[in-house]
């Protein structure tokens, strides 16, 4: 029977990552993600954990060495945040092409200058494009069941990829939560060891990452392209599975009071959970809201979204990113790539908020349904915001 | 770049576009990008061997009768060959065709 105890979620993702047996932890320690690897390191240091944890001198020599291990066929880990993320770019779409099953969390945090150590989702956004399937926990017990669900997905023969496990710096990272602690017997009931397809062996040799000649690149690219998308499937199997197993069902979107709702809050990461207190409030007020979240960021669940927002009037995108000079944040970009040419679609209104830390507050929360609620009235949309911005987004440009 | 199809469709590349086959670099025959190539003159060649010890590409070994031979379908045309001679009996032609 799982045990249900108080505990930093940081420490509790390690514990997670211990039970599902790793043979290799590749990490270099850095803010907000430190407690992770240190407790890991603590783990394998005193022989609770049979594993090789490997101090490396930067995030890139981590990842570098976390496609080796990987390759060579051992059930590999590792965590960071932002910068570190930032110096892994290279190596993560080797990670993702080479098809290697390694499981990475990520306490996310906003990207330096200014220098700063709090969250927002600009480290993981700016790695939409490598490869990865990238998936969100929203608080401490769904990062720490995700983690033995992301090696099963992972290590899937038919998904064969690297996953990138998100959650909030901080707000979840360095939160004390009453977390159910799977032990190691329930999660090798679902987690079965790891059995590569492929690997570097010396009896049997082979070449991972040999060149591709602009003969074969673009073929190179298309069957990765089929094999993120082609993961839903398996994704969608195996969140099912741990749900039936331990009787928490995880989904690639997730809704809160949408069914009656015209104005539907889009975002995702730990913001929503203090969205569902807002919108339990509001809707004391009679204000029909709800929110949708992607729990799944790649692939990008594009139907199951469609259908999540299916006769929705006006949605309010909230995100902790955005291109500067470009077009406003990557979730709203990417929801109005599912919608466009849609019948009916509805409107979106598009803020960016929570950068760098910054609270999202039950005021901000109401400053963008007065947006949305004005655009339902028959108001014109307004444009990308920052909505938290003190002199306002486009009073002064 | 495995021996069977030159333009492989995406669904027939191996996982991660691995190559599976080990030793398969000598269907690439590299030799073509070559500009010049060595000529050895066997009067003044002592067999040492320096050469072949030398040749980054492995392409060079020595014949029955104990002279070095090169493998075009793989020289470069580096001429390290040349540099590393001692007895100075290598020198480089260019490639016309």
């Amino acid at each position: 029977m799982a045990v249900r105890k108080g505990i930093e979620s940081s420490l509790a993702i390690a514990e997670a990552a211990a039970a599902c047996n790793v043979d290799c932890i590749a990490a270099y320690p850095i803010t907000p993600q430190t407690h992770i690897v240190e407790h890991l390191s603590e783990l394998v240091n005193d022989g609770v954990l049979d594993a090789e944890f490997i101090p490396v001198e930067s995030e890139h020599s981590a990842m570098s060495c976390c496609c080796g291990t990987a390759a060579a066929g051992a059930r590999t880990f590792t965590a960071t945040s932002s910068q570190g993320l930032a110096l892994m770019h290279e190596i993560m779409f080797i990670a993702a092409n080479l098809r290697l099953p390694i499981v990475m969390t990520v306490a996310n945090r906003a990207l330096s200058a200014p220098i700063n150590i709090w969250n927002d989702h600009s480290d993981v956004m700016t790695e939409r494009d490598c490869g990865w399937l990238q998936i969100f926990g929203e608080n401490g017990q769904e990062s720490t069941d995700l983690v033995p669900i992301c090696h099963k997905i992972a290590e899937d023969k038919r998904v064969l990829l690297p996953i990138m496990l998100n959650f909030d710096g901080f707000i979840v990272s360095h939160v004390v939560e009453p977390i159910e602690m799977l032990t190691r017997e329930e999660i090798a009931t679902f987690l079965p060891d790891y059995e590569p397809q492929q690997r570097l062996d010396v009896d049997n040799p082979i070449t991972m990452g040999p060149v591709g000649m602009p003969e074969v690149y673009t073929e190179a690219k298309m069957a990765h392209e089929a094999a993120v998308r082609n993961a839903y499937g398996p994704i969608c199997e195996i969140l099912e599975e741990f749900g039936q197993k331990f009787g928490r069902t995880y989904k690639p979107v997730e809704t809160y009071k949408t069914e009656d709702a015209d104005i539907v809050f889009v975002m995702m990461g730990a913001a929503s959970e203090t969205c569902m207190s807002w919108v339990d409030k509001v809707r004391e007020q009679g204000k029909k809201v709800g929110i949708v979240r992607f729990r799944l960021w790649r692939p990008l669940p594009v139907e199951a979204f469609k259908e999540a927002v299916q006769g929705k009037k006006v949605l309010g995108i909230i995100d902790r990113h955005f291109s500067p000079g470009g077009a406003g944040g990557p979730v709203a970009q990417e929801v109005k790539y599912t919608l466009y040419g849609e019948k009916d679609a509805p409107k979106a209104v598009e803020v960016v908020a929570g950068l760098g830390g910054r609270d999202i507050d039950f005021d901000t929360f109401d400053k963008i349904f007065d947006r949305c609620q004005k655009v339902l009235d028959g108001g014109e949309v307004p444009p990308f915001e920052l909505i938290q911005a003190r002199g306002g987004h486009y009073g002064k440009i | 770049m495995a021996k069977q199809s030159p333009a492989p469709n995406w669904q027939d590349l191996a996982l991660g576009c691995a190559t599976l086959e080990a030793g398969s670099s000598r269907y690439q025959k590299t030799g073509d990008w070559r500009s010049s190539r060595p000529i050895w003159n066997f009067e003044q060649c002592v067999k040492c061997g320096v050469c072949t010890v030398f040749c980054p590409e492995g392409c060079l070994k020595m014949n029955a009768d104990g002279y070095p031979q090169v493998d075009l379908d793989y020289c470069k045309g580096c001429a390290i060959c040349v540099t590393e001679c001692w007895t100075g009996c290598i020198s480089m032609e260019e490639e016309k065709d």
